[in-house]
């Protein structure tokens, strides 16, 4: 019987694996969870945060967090879809399409750090921006755009081909095929894809430290105007994001009560990530309902 | 598509379609460009740049490469400043490779049991889990490295608690997913039949697995592992926050030491652009790059190994 016993005890041993991992998931969250619950308050949400007194928030970090996303994700995701499109629909096999190939294959492996530096060499020194927002932005576009081509072409090549053949057949153009056929059909796919790689935006601090900087300027809530400096839609500012924060109040320590500013945004950070994450699998289960199933 | 326009409309204004379908394909074809321009110049720029300091300040490669000091305020008394690298190379490597000691054997056991062993609940509950664990952001990691890991090192194993081991456990759970999902996908590509036929030989299930699936599989585990450890050289602040950041080449677990990605990250916001010491930290940037390449080129040589796609 000595097989039947190796047979159990691999059982066994994968079985731990897999509770190990779920138990190490379940720490995390529940630490961060516990540890930050006391923390959040609306007004450790909206206040500035103070350099070196007790008691300061995360309002700034926060709004510069989702102004970088929306912006990113502005970017993101209109490259993305042409990307996409051209890798599913218009490369031919040959060397151009493997050059193509493996330059996304380059740019999803660069560590953050790098793109981080390739943003301060470019949208930093070159353009003479400084630390903005709009770098930032720009370097996140280049940290997410590898992900979301693949993301746009696995959805439209995962559309069944007669729908395509029967659009063409019907004697209409490729391009108002990918428009108004597959684009349609692959839209959950895609959508379930943006809002995932937001999540991974969201939480990205590497490559922010070069390009949108560690200081937010004071900002003036009432001031609309994108040109002025205290405004805070103005893309030209420095800009601290909330992962980039919790990094430097833990390595620079400055504030008092660093520990728990830490673990408010931590807890912040994690819920959107989860946020990000549900609504993407309810989203997309909705709209693929929507979109397949008979009304 | 204006609903006013029926398909008879766009098949006989075939100006207007052929003008349509030239522009489209011009804005597909321009993201593509945009695409390859972006990782050429990339390249390109920080080759340049990474280059500066061999070329313009004069800091001889060799010694960059197997010099043990790190010292950019050596006085010109005591022969000037010195640029080795290697304590931060070694150091790289070392966490890398530890924490893939880690995260290998325990995501390719995960992937093993969420397609060869669990019953559907706990595939539910796992793979969520590990989605879950790859989207927390690095920082929260380095953050819970900072505030568990460390302390626990210090009060239960000695030392400082920063050092190589608190590095190596938080990367270790940080590119476990990467590992796990990679592996799963591998597994799973596997034909059924291959699995059928074992278990009809009279086979058990452990068999299967080590005889049948993870060799057939192995060329694939392999590369969720090199991704994995890609990923773990690469990153940056997580790594920062537990390291120690010592300048020395960690002589055991529990020293602190430092990667060429937790240098860049201290020193790049306060050394002046254009100074030989900023130039030495784009040139520990350049092999960041070289070393993501070449990850690349195993994975490549990898998966032209593999047997099943």
């Amino acid at each position: 019987m000595n097989k039947r016993w190796t047979d159990r005890l691999a059982t066994s041993v994968f079985t731990m694996i897999a509770l190990v991992i779920v138990a190490v998931l379940a720490g995390l969250i529940s630490y961060i969870v516990v540890r930050g619950f006391s923390q959040l308050d609306l007004d450790f949400l909206t206040s500035p945060p103070s350099s070196f007194r007790e008691g300061g928030g995360i309002g700034p970090q926060l709004f510069n967090s989702f102004y970088i996303l929306v912006l990113t994700m502005l970017f993101t995701v209109p490259l993305g879809l042409g990307g996409g499109i051209y890798m599913a629909e218009y490369a031919k096999p040959g060397k151009v399409t493997d050059f193509i190939r493996t330059c996304i294959e380059v740019l999803a492996s660069l560590p953050s750090i790098v793109v981080g530096l390739f943003g301060l060499l470019v949208f930093v020194q070159l353009t003479g921006w400084s630390y903005s927002i709009l770098g930032g932005a720009l370097a996140l576009t280049v940290f997410n755009l590898p992900v979301m081509v693949r993301v746009v072409e696995d959805s439209i090549t995962s559309v069944p081909r007669e729908q395509k053949e029967a659009s063409l057949a019907l004697g209409i153009t490729h391009w108002d095929t990918i428009r108004t056929i597959i684009l349609p059909a692959a839209f959950p796919g895609i959508l379930t894809g943006v809002i995932l790689s937001a999540g991974r935006v969201f939480g990205e601090a590497a490559a922010l430290l070069f390009t949108s900087g560690v200081t937010t300027p004071r900002l003036d809530w009432a001031n609309f105007n994108p040109l002025s400096e205290t405004s805070p839609l103005n893309v030209f500012r420095p800009a601290e994001t909330l992962a980039v924060h919790i990094w430097k109040v833990n390595t620079q320590g400055l504030v008092p009560d660093a520990r728990d500013i830490a673990d408010g945004a931590a807890l912040v950070l994690i819920i959107a990530v989860l946020l990000f994450n549900l609504v993407a699998r309810l989203l997309g289960r909705y709209v693929h309902k929507k979109l397949t199933s008979a009304k | 598509m204006p609903a006013t326009q029926s398909v008879a409309d766009r098949l006989l204004d075939k100006k207007k379609t052929i003008k349509k379908e030239r522009t489209g394909k011009l804005v597909v074809y321009t993201c593509a460009a945009i695409i390859i321009l972006t990782t050429l110049a990339i390249t390109l720029f920080l080759v340049l740049r990474g280059i500066q300091a061999f070329v313009a300040d004069g800091v001889s490669p060799i010694q960059f490469l197997t010099s043990l000091e790190w010292n950019p305020s050596r006085s010109a008394e005591q022969g000037g400043p010195v640029y080795g690298a290697l304590p931060f190379i070694v150091g790289s490597f070392a966490v890398t490779i530890l924490a893939a000691l880690v995260a290998a054997p325990l995501g390719i056991g995960a992937a093993i049991y969420m397609t060869e062993i669990a019953p559907s609940w706990g595939r539910k509950i796992l793979q969520p889990a590990v989605e879950l664990l790859v989207g927390i952001p690095s920082v929260v990691y380095g953050f819970i490295g900072l505030t568990l890991i460390v302390p626990f090192i210090r009060e239960n194993v000695g030392g400082q608690g920063f050092g190589l081991l608190a590095g190596m456990i938080v990367l270790s759970i940080m590119i476990l997913p990467t590992v796990t999902s990679i592996a799963t996908d591998a597994l799973r590509s596997i034909p059924n039949g291959m699995r059928e036929s074992s278990l009809a030989l009279g086979a058990t299930r452990w068999q299967t697995i080590r005889r049948v699936i993870v060799p057939a599989a192995t060329p694939m585990l392999l590369t969720a592992v090199v991704l994995g450890m890609a990923r773990a050289f690469g990153e940056a602040l997580a790594v920062q926050m537990v390291i120690g950041n010592s300048r020395t080449i960690a002589e055991s677990l529990l020293d602190p030491t430092a990667t060429l990605t937790t240098i860049i990250t201290l020193n790049m916001g306060h050394t002046v652009p254009g100074s030989t010491e900023n130039n030495v930290l784009w040139s520990l940037g350049l092999i960041l790059l070289v070393m993501s390449y070449l990850f690349i080129i195993i994975v490549r040589f990898l998966s032209s190994r593999r047997r099943f796609s």
